[in-house]
């Protein structure tokens, strides 16, 4: 079960992309979206280990992760095209789906941003007295924003319940990593005293195994966990890139880098008929949710300001 | 009537409200010990859960207050430094502001920001004195500025009950104000609507926070010379109260506004935008400003020469009652 969940989730992932930039080529998607394609297994197994209360956090490449929280792909699809029943009815975008519904606090287009929103977030919880552990996506390229080592100190220091999950994939859009930390990434978190992990992210069932162990130890009131999961990214950081091709990636590094594909590594571990039902089942999935996303309502100009105050602003 | 003092009240809504509502928590740097008095009683009456000592690390604990925000509390954050707000411009316009519109309504950022001690601090120059209220308006975030203890505090209280994020200036030059009080009288006073500090028929003068202070001084001084001058005190930054205005300038028909700011799209020049767009002017307004990028210099006499005092504001109430630009 645990096996076909995980690697239903990543093919879920997958094809959810491949369609999505098949729609930023088309012009259903403006503004273009940030692929998830080869990270899948760190959405899928960091979400596996947690409860439907739990909450996340998530970042300009987020579509993974909401997806793998249980968001409906078909509502995330038409926040993709702007849409009225789009998550975030149209309002957000490809950086910014949230359901709170889900406990997806929002994914944040700002690098380093959410850590800290997590932090807070996972600490108000706890002090309401709920058992509830947030856990906070970033990239490689947030470890050098201050904001984000700032939260690890926080969290240390008051002993919250957040996961900090780091998807290296080896670049910050084309700055490489070697080039961008100094020291290391998990050396930075163990500096602040909070246990580090490197984990292999092109393998759902070892990042599971790893955030079940950082989520337990933090719903236990130990305090925070470090995960840095290595990955690879396997199409561009942007779809913009398909269009003016960078020069940072060699082949040969590119072919590497793909050769270990999630979808592949948990794939081989179902039976070939399971395997083809799921990705059946995907497709039917899939191809409902385009003809709902394509169906939702393009929102009314006149409320673009909508949702701007919680509270009725005065004299508007 | 016993006497309230300014940051007193303040002071004494954070408690108020702390006592009345277990989902309010203040945090922010030595908030524990009180070194600006703010908290000043309230780690010893609610806990170190409620009154919490940060770091110095003002970006990490304004997002963390986003965070407690969005997970159902209500943090109310003090900064020690008015320039500290550069600082966290990002969490406060680019995060908590933009949460809701941006979530399509579901969920809602209620924090409140408390800088007391803004504007100039007399000695503390160039980085301590700041007053970029404006810039909060600009973006649109709630921005509150009150010139009373009464209004201080239920200023504070309206901004902590509001549903979004709040900015709270405490000019330094208003903090030591004491007025007679009744203290079963202090309620809330809500965001957005504006008050007539003295009633007057011949020029509108728009002041805020310890700009009061110059204006009612101002309006004295004149009146000896019978010139009869109302002060309008909007107390809200954004949203403004236009409509308040307006009725205060249709009595008079002229109108100077004194602002804390520099002048360059500062919330002076909004006042005069909005008079071109609506009010009809026996006379050009006028605005008496900080001087376009003012960097605040250390020595008291010059700090005071780019501060929008009283003498400039005399010649600009001269100015418009004599119709000259
Ligand atoms: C604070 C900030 N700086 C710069 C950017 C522009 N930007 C968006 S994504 C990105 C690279 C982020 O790299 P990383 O954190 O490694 O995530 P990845 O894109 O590899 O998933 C940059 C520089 C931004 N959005 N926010
Ligand atoms: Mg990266």
């Amino acid at each position: 079960m645990t096996a076909e969940h995980l690697y239903r989730t990543v093919r879920l992932i997958r094809r959810f992309e491949e369609r999505a930039m098949d729609f930023v080529r088309s012009g259903e998607i403006v503004g273009g979206i940030h692929p998830y394609v080869g990270q899948e297994a760190i959405a899928a197994g960091v979400c596996a280990a947690l409860r439907p209360d739990d909450v996340i956090t998530s970042t300009h490449r987020g579509h993974g992760h909401v997806l793998a929280k249980g968001v409906d792909p078909a509502r995330m699809l038409a926040e993709l095209m702007g849409r009225e029943n789009g998550l975030n009815r149209g309002r957000g975008g490809s950086m910014h789906a949230a359901d709170f519904g889900l406990g997806i606090l929002g994914a944040n287009a700002i690098v380093g941003a959410a850590g800290s929103i997590a932090t807070g977030a996972a600490w108000a919880y706890q002090r309401q007295g709920k058992d509830v552990v947030a856990v906070s996506f970033f990239g490689d390229g947030a470890m050098n924003e201050g904001m984000l080592l700032e939260a690890f100190n926080l969290a240390v220091l008051w002993r919250v319940p957040v996961v900090f999950v780091c998807e290296n994939n080896g670049y910050a859009t084309t700055m490489p990593v070697r080039s961008a930390v100094a020291g290391s990434i998990t050396g930075r978190a163990r500096a602040f005293g909070m246990p580090a992990f490197t984990v292999d992210g092109q393998d759902p069932e070892k990042v599971l195994a790893a955030t079940t162990a950082a989520v337990s130890r933090a719903r236990s009131g130990r305090g925070p966990t470090f995960l840095e999961c290595t990955t690879y990214r396997f199409d561009a950081h942007h779809t913009f890139e398909h269009r003016a091709r960078l020069n940072y990636r060699s082949t040969e590094e590119l072919s590497t880098g793909r050769s270990r594909d999630p979808v592949e590594i948990q794939g081989e571990r179902l039976a070939a008929d399971v395997r083809a039902a799921v990705d059946a089942e995907i497709e039917a999935l899939l191809d409902a949710a385009a003809g709902v996303a394509l169906g939702g309502a393009h929102p009314d100009p006149a409320a673009a300001l909508e949702f701007l105050y919680a509270s009725p602003e005065v004299n508007r | 009537m016993p006497k309230l003092s300014y940051l007193k009240a303040l002071n004494r809504a954070l408690g108020d409200e702390l006592a009345a509502d277990e989902s309010v928590f203040v945090l922010g740097e030595d908030v524990r010990v009180a070194a600006s008095n703010l908290t000043a009683g309230l780690f010893d009456r609610f806990g170190p859960e409620r009154v919490l000592d940060t770091p110095l690390s003002e970006q990490a604990f304004t997002n963390f207050a986003t965070g407690a925000a969005l997970a159902g509390l209500r943090p109310v954050i003090e900064f020690q430094i008015p320039s500290l707000l550069f600082l966290v411009f990002e969490q406060i316009a680019n995060q908590a502001h933009k949460f809701s519109l941006m979530t399509g309504g579901q969920c809602q950022v209620p924090v409140t920001y408390v800088v007391p001690g803004s504007g100039s601090r007399t000695g503390w120059a160039g980085q301590h004195s700041d007053h970029p209220y404006s810039l909060f308006a600009h973006v649109g975030v709630k921005t509150v500025v009150p010139s009373s203890p009464a209004d201080a505090y239920g200023l504070l209280l309206s901004a902590i009950r509001d549903n979004d994020p709040v900015v709270l200036f405490a000019p330094a030059g208003a903090l030591g104000i004491r007025d007679d009080v009744d203290y079963a009288s202090l309620q809330p006073v809500p965001l957005g609507v504006g008050r007539i500090v003295r009633e007057g028929a011949d020029v509108t003068v728009v002041a805020l926070g310890h700009l009061v202070q110059d204006a009612l001084a101002a309006a004295d001084e004149l009146a000896g010379q019978g010139i009869s001058v109302e002060v309008f005190d909007p107390r809200t930054v954004y949203p403004l109260d236009v409509d308040g205005l307006a009725a205060s300038v249709a009595r008079t028909r002229r109108l100077v506004v004194i602002d804390d700011s520099n002048r360059t799209s500062g919330f002076g020049a909004e006042v005069l935008a909005v008079a071109a767009e609506r009010f009809d002017l026996d006379a050009p307004p006028r605005r008496v400003t900080r001087p376009d990028g003012a960097v605040l210099p250390f020595a008291p006499a010059l700090d005071r020469a780019v501060q929008p005092g009283r003498d400039h504001l005399l010649a600009a109430i001269h100015g418009v009652l004599e119709g000259k630009r």
